[in-house]
């Protein structure tokens, strides 16, 4: 909750700060002098600066609460409690008058290995204890265990730090809090503090010493780029086969009715179905080596490529084939200089999704089974619970992907500056 | 023997729900080498149907099509068509487009360009061939398709409503240019249009269809084209005639739209 509010407060502060630096700085454009904006989509265009900063935030807040070393210490989220506390402890057997023992706790970061410190046993039959408890773990404090009167013999645990304590209760403390458990047992549970727990989300600069790393020394056997690579490769091979395959086949059913007859009940079964679902078909039919990919991203490409090249085809308007006919052009000719060319555009937009699904096929394919590949590396990684290498492999995940389709709408603008415009 | 004869053409599409449309029936007509015939009717009279039959499109369920002594049975390079707009291909340049024909028969790159750059001349394009078409205006887009079609030295020339889409000033100025063009090349030309005064201006010959069955109406022979061709289109406009004749050919025109919408009527 208070994560989100922090990061509502800079969304609004950006906003303001933004726009009253932009208005005093007099930048003035075309938009700036329409009176109605709201609804006009065209005067929406993405700010830039709005951009950045949220860029920033996310980085930002990733490192706030995380207790990043990149940001002084004064924007961190308070941190769990770290060191040496001490509380007391009342315990009571019938008959006897109470005694008081002391408990020290030591927390301590959970790489750092830490035993529980010595300390004097005291007088009276409650003896002292100490113990040794890891950041964002509790731990259960058998106080009885060196008492001279065991917990058969009716040692109980009544006060806390002087204060009356039943099962099931809780009393605070320096550096955390102590709950009676059920058994009538001290269970201290340190300070958490507002920071995430490396665990579950490393702080920045930890996955970026994690990505030198592995970029260095690889994982698993492989280099990161072996990894990267092997992805890549599967989704460049199967696209291509895909494609191959995929584009005669929707040209045959644009342009014949037998064709189209034939094959639409089949892709039209196969297209809704999601590449995901053919994954245990595919391993049980090839195995979790490479033809196994290769197949399922073969698959995850053709029916998105046939129909952009059917629709592609049908799309083509029939003044131009008249056109065509009546300068003379021959049915060869009609079909490479009129419906190919016309056709392009949308093959195009075709591509640009198949390689966007065969690239999340892809990933999940290596999550399920993989000897390499960037699914694989952060799936193994999960299992190790090495949290930095996940999110290394999900923002390279990201990264990957986008460039993808950047590279795609960058030769669609090369190749085929006509979209659009016919 | 030279022209085009269409001898007794009827053309009849039956619905899938056992109805037919008779969208011509018995048209004939004789069409000189060199005339121009502009085409007028309500919408539904089968104009349409006529040019893309003419086109070789569409086979005529019965009557036949002799251009030049030859029966016509499908598209051919001697049946050049203009569109509306959009049949340009939008993926070639100004010149590969009017180069498209010549292309197709496979004329020597030398003669090629001779043929495109004289009409690129010819249409006022020449320093735009280069650019895509999309880049140009409806009328550049336009010129370019008359080009396109004159490069490749058709007998006939269909054009479907070619300046339906232009503005009012760029259509007088593409009127202009028709007239012009078909003086200077001699062609036959088959004009359909929905516009009485451009049937009046372009047309030669004028015929005017009626619809269900699609037939022929009536049928001028005006002076008006041979006027245009040297003069202003205003001061042609300006003729004792002309006036007269529109007047003539809008009640025709719209008579028939009124039977039709009071055909509606009754059916409903």
């Amino acid at each position: 909750m208070i994560p989100l509010l922090i990061y509502i407060v800079i969304f609004v502060a950006a906003f303001f700060i933004v726009t009253k630096v932009v208005q005093g700085a007099g930048l003035k454009d075309y938009t700036s002098l329409k009176t109605v904006t709201f609804g006009d989509e065209s005067a929406v265009r993405p700010n830039r600066a709005a951009g950045i900063i949220s860029i920033l935030t996310i980085f930002l807040m990733w490192g706030i609460f995380t207790g990043s070393s990149l940001l002084p210490g004064f924007l961190h989220a308070p941190g769990p409690f770290e060191g040496t506390t001490t509380f007391t402890y009342t315990a009571q057997v019938e008959g006897q008058a109470p005694d008081d023992a002391t408990v020290t706790v030591i927390v301590h970061p959970r790489e750092v290995e830490t035993d529980a410190p010595e300390v004097d046993p005291g007088d009276g039959f409650a003896k002292n204890d100490s113990a040794a408890i890891a950041q964002w773990r509790t731990g259960l404090i058998n106080v009885a265990r060196n008492d001279d009167i065991s917990k058969a013999d009716g040692n109980r645990v009544i006060a806390i730090n002087g204060q009356k304590i039943a099962p099931g209760e809780t009393v605070k403390v320096d550096g955390g809090s102590v709950t009676l458990s059920d058994k009538g047992t001290p269970n201290f549970e340190p300070i958490k503090g507002w920071q995430m727990e490396p665990l579950y989300l490393p702080s920045p600069e930890a996955v970026w010493v994690r990505s030198i790393e592995i970029a260095k020394e690889g994982f698993r056997n492989f280099t990161l780029l072996e990894h990267l690579g092997y992805s890549l490769f599967r989704v460049v091979v199967g696209f291509f086969f895909g494609a191959l395959v995929g584009i005669p086949l929707g040209y045959a059913m644009g342009l014949s009715d037998w064709f189209r007859g034939w094959f639409d009940p089949i892709v039209e079964f196969m297209r809704p179905v999601p590449p995901l679902a053919l994954i245990p078909l595919v391993i049980i039919w090839a195995g979790i080596g490479e033809a196994g990919k290769i197949i399922l991203l073969f698959l995850a490409a053709l029916w998105i490529m046939a129909i952009a090249a059917r629709s592609g085809v049908s799309g083509v308007k029939i003044s131009k084939v008249h056109a065509a006919y009546s300068l003379g052009a021959s049915k060869w000719q009609i079909m490479r200089h009129v419906i190919v060319p016309n056709s392009l555009p949308e093959i195009f937009t075709g591509a640009r999704v198949a390689m966007g699904v065969c690239w999340g096929t892809v990933v999940a394919a290596e999550l399920v089974a993989a000897e390499q590949g960037a699914g694989m590396m952060i799936m193994t990684a999960s299992k190790f619970q090495n949290t930095d290498i996940v999110i290394m492999g999900i923002i390279l995940i990201g990264v990957i992907g986008f460039g993808i389709d950047m590279l795609m709408r960058w030769a669609e603008r090369l190749l085929v500056p006509w979209k659009g415009k016919g | 023997m030279t022209g085009l004869s269409i001898n007794n053409l009827s053309m009849r599409f039956d619905l899938p729900n056992g109805d037919h449309v008779q969208a011509l029936q018995d048209v004939s007509l004789d069409l000189k080498a060199g005339e121009l015939l502009s085409v007028l009717g309500p919408s539904g009279c089968g104009k349409t149907t006529l040019l893309n039959i003419v086109a070789g499109f569409l086979a005529p369920t019965s009557g036949e099509l002799i251009l030049n002594g030859h029966k016509v049975t499908g598209p051919d390079a001697e049946r050049g068509m203009v569109f509306q707009q959009g049949a340009l291909f939008e993926w070639m340049s100004v010149r590969e487009n009017v180069g498209f024909g010549p292309s197709m028969k496979g004329t020597p790159k030398k003669d090629k360009d001779e043929t495109v750059n004289h009409l690129l001349d010819v249409v006022g394009l020449q320093d735009f061939k280069e650019k895509a078409v999309y880049e140009l205006s409806g009328g550049m887009q336009q010129r370019v398709a008359l080009a396109r079609c004159l490069a490749n030295d058709p007998d006939v020339i269909l054009m479907d409503e070619p300046l339906g889409a232009l503005d009012a000033l760029t259509r007088e100025k593409m009127q202009s240019l028709v007239l012009k063009l078909w003086k200077e090349t001699g062609k036959t030309i088959i004009l359909i249009t929905h516009s009485v005064e451009e049937a009046l201006l372009l047309g030669e010959r004028l015929i005017v269809m009626a619809p269900r069955p699609g037939r022929i109406h009536k049928e001028y022979r005006l002076p008006f084209a041979d006027l245009g061709v040297d003069a202003d289109l205003r001061e042609v406009k300006k003729h004792p005639e002309f006036g007269p004749r529109r007047e003539e050919i809008l009640n025709m025109i719209w008579d028939m739209e009124e039977e039709i919408m009071g055909g509606k009527e009754d059916a409903a």
